[in-house]
């Protein structure tokens, strides 16, 4: 693994049930860079994150973070490879329990012996950074689907980790707030030297940070390339979902029967 | 001709449904070894975890406050009218034979040796056990656990732990308290009310109670109803199905299953200790 690599996927199977939603694909993830991961609903990208953290199992094939293989970590690696994680879940997943504020200091209350105050402003410093300061004592239950998103984002990065993946950032976000994040992820990554893997629909947002491109569709990996070689568009696939048409080759349905075949099956 | 046809019509269709049957109870019992399997597994993973929620003090006093404190309206009411009905029905039996000052010995005993351990234990599966299900359930619905995992924070020490420990905690605190409530009932009633003799109330259940047998029996069945009743409660939030039916039934499950389990080891532990 070269030093440029910070995650490599090599020949991952995955299976839900007899669907298989990955079918052998490699990508390496290089470090310090913005990498894009896109490709029709439904297609694996959040259970392509779950499998780099860990939380699920590949039925073959092996993930390396850091030099590590992640499913043969024992437990306690496993959490200390995960500090070195965030992670924006798709749904935000907040902690209905705790406030906004708590939320964020969630993970350096547990992690670190910080003083309050210290924790009080570093939690104000992330809350400021997604413009929610001023929603810091409103409960989860009192924010939109966005602002969850937001609150999700500071605290994935209250850590500072060395990577962050982040699950749809843009998603029920108004234009300004788009920008904002847009902004936001690519100067995390680039004054603080992270590795960013973002999965998104917004192609456009998402190339215009994106330093590394890679287009998933019915468990393949259909493009990869630098973002300059994915927009020339040598591949029909990633012209069309990259251009949102609808017709093309990639699939807009879930896979299912023919019509035809499937009214057979209800005559027998 | 076409009756031969229709007899025979008739007869596949019964071995059909005997066929069907057949395969559903094989169906449902590996359904059932199989969450068994799950079950033992979820508890072989947080036995480990356990001792970590002692250390954790602020998560495990929340837990005893929620499981604990919030339960107290209720077991101390059922307490009270525990012990009032006892002293009554008591008390009509009695003074046939013309010893109603033993009412007092037969509230004390009856709520220590049985009503009290268990009810309270009945309360507990109902109040807090359904609670615990619902939340986790729900947590997982939600993916916060995932969330918890991501931050490097194991769930088992973060969330199980400390919930089974306050479960394992509470109840048989609470049933003491409904114990010394049903008394304080009885005696309200029998003394208070049906004019039974104040010292012969209180000396005969001196006499008749036994710290050991009964005392410590009682004690014993409330720590055992409150393994059962967490452990039931954790596994099936934790097992549930993430969605709002799945939560749901996981919830019903628990208060199902923890009474019924709750009962028959009632049976076990009577049989055994008296
Ligand atoms: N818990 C589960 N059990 C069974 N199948 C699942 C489960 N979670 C996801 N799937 C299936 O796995 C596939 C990939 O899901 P995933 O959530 O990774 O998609 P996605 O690419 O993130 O989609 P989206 O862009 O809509 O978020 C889906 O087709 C879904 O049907
Ligand atoms: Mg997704």
């Amino acid at each position: 693994m070269s030093d440029q690599t910070l995650i490599e996927i090599k020949d991952l199977t995955f299976l839900r049930g007899e669907r298989k939603i990955f079918d052998g694909i490699s990508l390496k993830i290089p470090k310090g860079k913005v990498t894009a991961i896109m490709g029709p609903s439904g297609t694996g990208k959040t259970t392509l994150l779950k499998l780099i953290a860990g939380q699920l199992k590949p039925d073959s094939g092996e993930i390396w973070v850091e030099g590590e293989n992640v499913h043969k970590l024992a437990r306690k690696k496993l959490y200390g490879l995960r500090r070195k994680m965030g992670m924006l879940f798709q749904s935000g997943a907040l902690l209905t329990d705790l406030n906004v504020f708590d939320n964020v200091a969630f993970p350096l209350r547990e992690h670190t012996k910080l003083p309050e105050e210290i924790i009080n402003s570093l939690v104000d410093m992330k809350l400021q950074a997604v413009g929610l300061r001023g929603a810091k004592n409103l409960m989860p239950s009192q924010l939109s689907g966005g602002m969850s998103r937001r609150v999700a984002l500071a605290r994935g990065i209250a850590l500072d980790p060395e990577m962050i993946f982040y699950d749809e950032p843009f998603v029920g976000q108004d234009p300004i707030t788009m920008g904002v994040l847009v902004e936001l992820i690519s100067k995390l990554n680039h004054s603080l030297g992270l590795t960013s893997v973002v999965v998104s629909h917004d192609v456009n947002e998402v190339l215009s940070i994106a330093d590394y491109v890679c287009v998933i569709s019915e468990g393949k990996i259909i493009a990869e390339g630098s973002k300059e070689e994915i927009l020339q568009g040598e591949s029909e696939y990633v012209n069309q979902f990259v251009k949102g048409l609808p017709d093309g080759p990639v699939p807009f349905h879930y896979p299912v029967k023919p019509y035809l075949s499937e009214s057979d099956g209800a005559v027998n | 001709m076409g009756l031969l046809i229709k007899t025979m019509q008739k007869r596949s269709i019964k071995l059909n449904g005997l066929i069907g049957l057949l395969q559903k109870t094989g169906h449902n019992s590996l359904q059932i070894l199989a969450s068994v399997g799950r079950g033992a597994m979820f508890i072989m993973s947080l036995l480990p975890a356990l001792p970590y929620s002692f250390w954790r003090f602020d998560l495990l006093v929340k837990q005893i406050y929620v499981a604990g404190v919030l339960s107290l309206p209720i077991i101390l009411t059922a307490g009270l009218f525990v012990g009032m009905v006892m002293s009554l029905q008591g008390y009509n039996v009695l003074v046939d034979y013309n010893s109603e000052e033993a009412v007092g010995s037969m509230t004390a005993l009856s709520l220590l040796r049985e009503l009290g351990p268990v009810i309270s234990a009945l309360l507990f599966a109902g109040r807090a056990g359904s609670a615990l299900t619902a939340e986790i359930g729900l947590m997982r619905s939600t993916e916060q656990i995932s969330a918890l995992e991501m931050m490097a924070i194991d769930p088992l020490k973060h969330i199980y732990a400390p919930r089974f420990s306050a479960g394992l905690i509470t109840l048989p605190l609470l049933t003491l308290l409904f114990i010394a409530l049903g008394i304080i009932g009885g005696y309200m009633v029998a003394v208070g009310w049906l004019g039974v003799d104040e010292g012969a109330f209180w000396s005969q259940m001196n006499s008749h109670v036994d710290w050991r047998e009964d005392v410590v029996n009682g004690i014993i069945k409330s720590v055992a109803f409150a393994i059962l009743i967490s452990m039931i409660a954790l596994f099936q939030g934790f097992n549930a199905i993430p969605t709002s039916e799945g939560v749901s039934n996981a919830t019903t499950k628990t208060v199902v299953h923890s009474s019924l389990g709750v009962l028959g080891l009632d049976f076990v532990l009577t049989a055994v200790m008296f």
